[in-house]
């Protein structure tokens, strides 16, 4: 909010100038004049016997070159810096040298500050840290008090976080609490040679669209960005830069949930986005026990196997083996997709791909549509053929 | 126990295909649907209602009139009363802008003890209005919901991760966010679809939920989106062809070729 004089109304009887608690109204030829020193707070609205003040509804706009510097959240689990967080600081390296910035990764968690190489080594500049018993494991509350206070501090430019189930829990909580804009999952991220602000492209409409976002009047410009997508940064071992640490204290009942267990289902996850070959099954497969024969390929190019949502709805194979929209995203050198018809949600996560193999009865199946190399056959008799031939030829 | 569910009406996004020529998204005949998350958000609210004493279930969104069928739908699934927030100055909002008007018809609603939302609508993928919404209300949220047991005022949920889940303790009020996993969603019945029929909707627009046009809508989102477009596509590749043998050896001779493998 901020204040103005009507110079109409104005009688010039100075009443408002001893109202104001910061001395910012001056009088100038009779008439009230507010200066610089206002800090919109209305004191003098409800003063003038004139009504010749008045509020307007225009806030008062943050000062955007405040803010510097491209940020990467630090995720870690269990200590281990989650692999999203390098490609987001190979992202943020490049994003930074355009802007002509620095980057900083932001880490919570207890006896972090061991950690902090590592992330010197991958590319940041500077790491915040927050070191706290709390901050052990994620949780809402904890991490989003700790981290706005960071951002309102420090004033980064852009935020980057993985869109991981952490990061998409945090992200939205914090862009309410700065008052900013999050733009959700993006797969591309440029800066606009112009004004330096930073364009955000993500699928929308289950990738059937895609979306380029801009966040122009706020600040930070926050994005989740999605794992698997951005390429690593590199590692500098002995690279260093500059640890600060974030002055940390909760209240009682400020973290209002409390983890009683964690739960291991699965450790294949790694596997699957770092994998080179990946040799994916579909309803194709019929039953699944087909997996068996995808594993048998898999272990021969020392690869993993994958799948479609359809056989992770049937009750086939976890749901971390999913590749897709709502499964992982992988680009490995080799993407085997067997008995796939190459929904718009299973490309979402496997069309950037170095090379897409189709095996796939039906000629007519969208997935060979995106296939580099497309084999019209019963998955069956295709792949033991192909394990028998790289048999022979090894 | 009174319980609220945002619920969303979101283009059938498997039925939407692209125009071959304009490359352009076609909607026309696209069936409108309750979003997926958002129905097992509703059948979590309602299994409630099955087996405590006392509760109602309410349902309420943000959109243009033509949601009051998906409302109309909920209530036939049994839900007790709907909420419509429809007004001019409310579109073209991001998940700023959806939050802040959901939770100030939240507010007027009041004394909620849980709210649902989905994890995530399937117009939009981006899984933040949930967390965004509870922030605005200063109440705990927790996302990715697959499991709800309730023990008095306190909450355990399954909270899912990437490998496994987490169990969470939370005080009532809180929000929590629904995905597929969480429960299977019941259909209409006849004796609620009748009910449905007879019931009002509720509909508020910016000034019955105290919010001034500023602060709603393609105003007041900080986000705009710069540009849309169709993905590029990779473009179709090489069919091979012969006997299943033939077409075997000449893709290894390519990919040996290509020194991948
Ligand atoms: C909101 C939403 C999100 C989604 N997210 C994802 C996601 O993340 N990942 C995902 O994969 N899907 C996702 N889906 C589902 C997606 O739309 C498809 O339903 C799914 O990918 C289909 O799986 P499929 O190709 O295995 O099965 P189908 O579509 O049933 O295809 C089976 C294919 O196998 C072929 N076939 C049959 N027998 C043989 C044989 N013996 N040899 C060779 N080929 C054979 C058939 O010709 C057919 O092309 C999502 C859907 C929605 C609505
Ligand atoms: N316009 C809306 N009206 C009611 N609820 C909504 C609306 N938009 C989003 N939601 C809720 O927020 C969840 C996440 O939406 P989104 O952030 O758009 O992916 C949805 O599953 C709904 O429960």
């Amino acid at each position: 909010m901020a204040v103005k004089i009507v110079a109409e109304k104005c009688k010039g009887c100075s009443k408002c100038i001893d109202s104001c608690p910061f001395s910012a109204i001056v009088m100038e030829n009779k008439i009230a004049v507010i200066g610089d020193a206002c800090t919109g707070c209305g004191v003098c609205v409800d003063e003038c016997p004139f009504d010749a003040i008045e509020k307007t509804d225009e806030t008062v706009k943050k000062d955007l070159s405040d803010y510097k510097g491209v940020w990467v959240f630090a995720e870690q689990r269990e200590g281990q810096i989650m692999p999203v967080v390098i490609e987001l600081l190979g992202e943020a390296r490049k994003l930074a040298a355009e802007i002509g910035t620095e980057v900083s990764a932001v880490l919570c968690g207890e006896n972090v500050d061991s950690m902090t190489d590592e992330l010197f080594a991958f590319g940041a500049d500077q790491v915040y840290f927050a070191d706290h018993p709390e901050l052990k494991n994620y949780r809402t509350d904890a991490y989003t008090k700790v981290i706005k206070e960071a951002i309102e501090k420090f004033k980064p430019e852009i935020v980057l976080l993985g869109a991981t189930h952490i990061g998409r829990d945090l992200g939205p909580c914090l862009a309410v609490k700065c008052d900013t804009g999050l733009t959700a999952d993006c797969t591309k991220l440029e800066i606009d040679p112009e004004d330096k602000k930073i364009r955000q492209t993500r699928p929308a409409f289950g990738g059937n669209l895609m979306a380029t976002i801009i966040c122009p009047n706020h600040r930070p410009q926050m994005s989740t960005v999605r794992p698997g997508v951005m390429d690593k940064a590199e590692h500098v071992p002995g690279r260093k830069g500059k640890a600060i640490k974030l002055d940390v204290s909760f209240e009682d009942n400020e973290i209002r949930t409390k983890i009683i267990k964690m739960v291991k289902e699965t450790g294949e996850l790694a596997s699957l986005i770092d994998a080179e070959f990946i040799i994916s099954g579909g309803m194709g497969l019929g039953n699944p026990d087909g997996f068996e024969l995808l594993k048998n390929l898999a272990e021969k190019l020392g690869g993993t196997i994958a799948s479609s949502r359809a056989c992770v709805d049937a009750g086939w194979i976890d749901h971390s083996y999913q590749v897709g929209q709502t499964g992982t995203t992988v680009k490995p050198k080799i993407y085997f997709a067997c008995g796939i018809s190459g929904a718009i949600q299973h490309l979402a996560g496997m069309q950037s791909s170095d090379y897409i193999i189709a095996i796939n009865k039906n000629e007519n199946a969208p997935i060979f549509e995106v296939a580099d190399y497309g084999i019209v056959g019963d998955l069956y008799e295709v792949i033991p053929t192909i394990l028998e031939e790289l048999n022979r030829s090894s | 126990m009174k319980i609220l569910v945002c619920v969303k009406q979101v283009p059938d996004t498997n039925e939407v295909k692209i125009d071959p020529v304009k490359g352009t998204l076609i909607r026309e005949g696209v069936p409108s649907i309750l979003n997926p998350d958002d129905a097992n958000a509703l059948e979590a609210a309602l299994a409630i209602k099955d087996t405590e004493p006392n509760v109602t279930v309410s349902v309420l969104t943000m959109g243009p009139p033509q949601a009051s069928e998906m409302l109309r739908e909920c209530l036939a699934m049994g839900a007790d009363d709907a909420y419509l927030l429809s007004d001019r100055a409310f579109g073209g909002a991001d998940t700023w802008s959806t939050s802040n008007t959901l939770a100030a018809g939240i507010r007027k609603i009041g004394d909620l003890d849980i709210i649902f939302a989905g994890r995530q609508a399937i117009d939009g993928d981006t899984a933040q209005v949930g967390s965004q919404t509870a922030q605005r209300l200063d109440v705990p949220v927790v996302t990715y919901v697959q499991d709800i047991e309730l023990q008095g005022d306190k909450v355990i949920v399954q909270r899912q991760m990437e490998d496994g889940y987490e169990l969470i303790e939370v005080a009532t009020p809180c929000l929590l966010t629904a995905v597929k996993e969480l429960n299977e969603p019941r259909y209409m019945s006849i004796s609620n679809i009748v009910n449905a029929c007879k019931k009002e909707i509720t509909v508020w627009g910016h000034e019955d939920i105290n919010l001034s046009p500023e602060n709603c809508g393609l105003k007041a989102s900080p986000t705009q989106v710069f540009r849309s477009f169709t993905p590029a596509s990779k473009g179709k590749g090489e069919m091979l062809n012969g006997t299943v043998k033939e077409m075997s050896t000449s893709l290894i001779s390519k990919l040996k070729g290509l020194h991948v493998i």
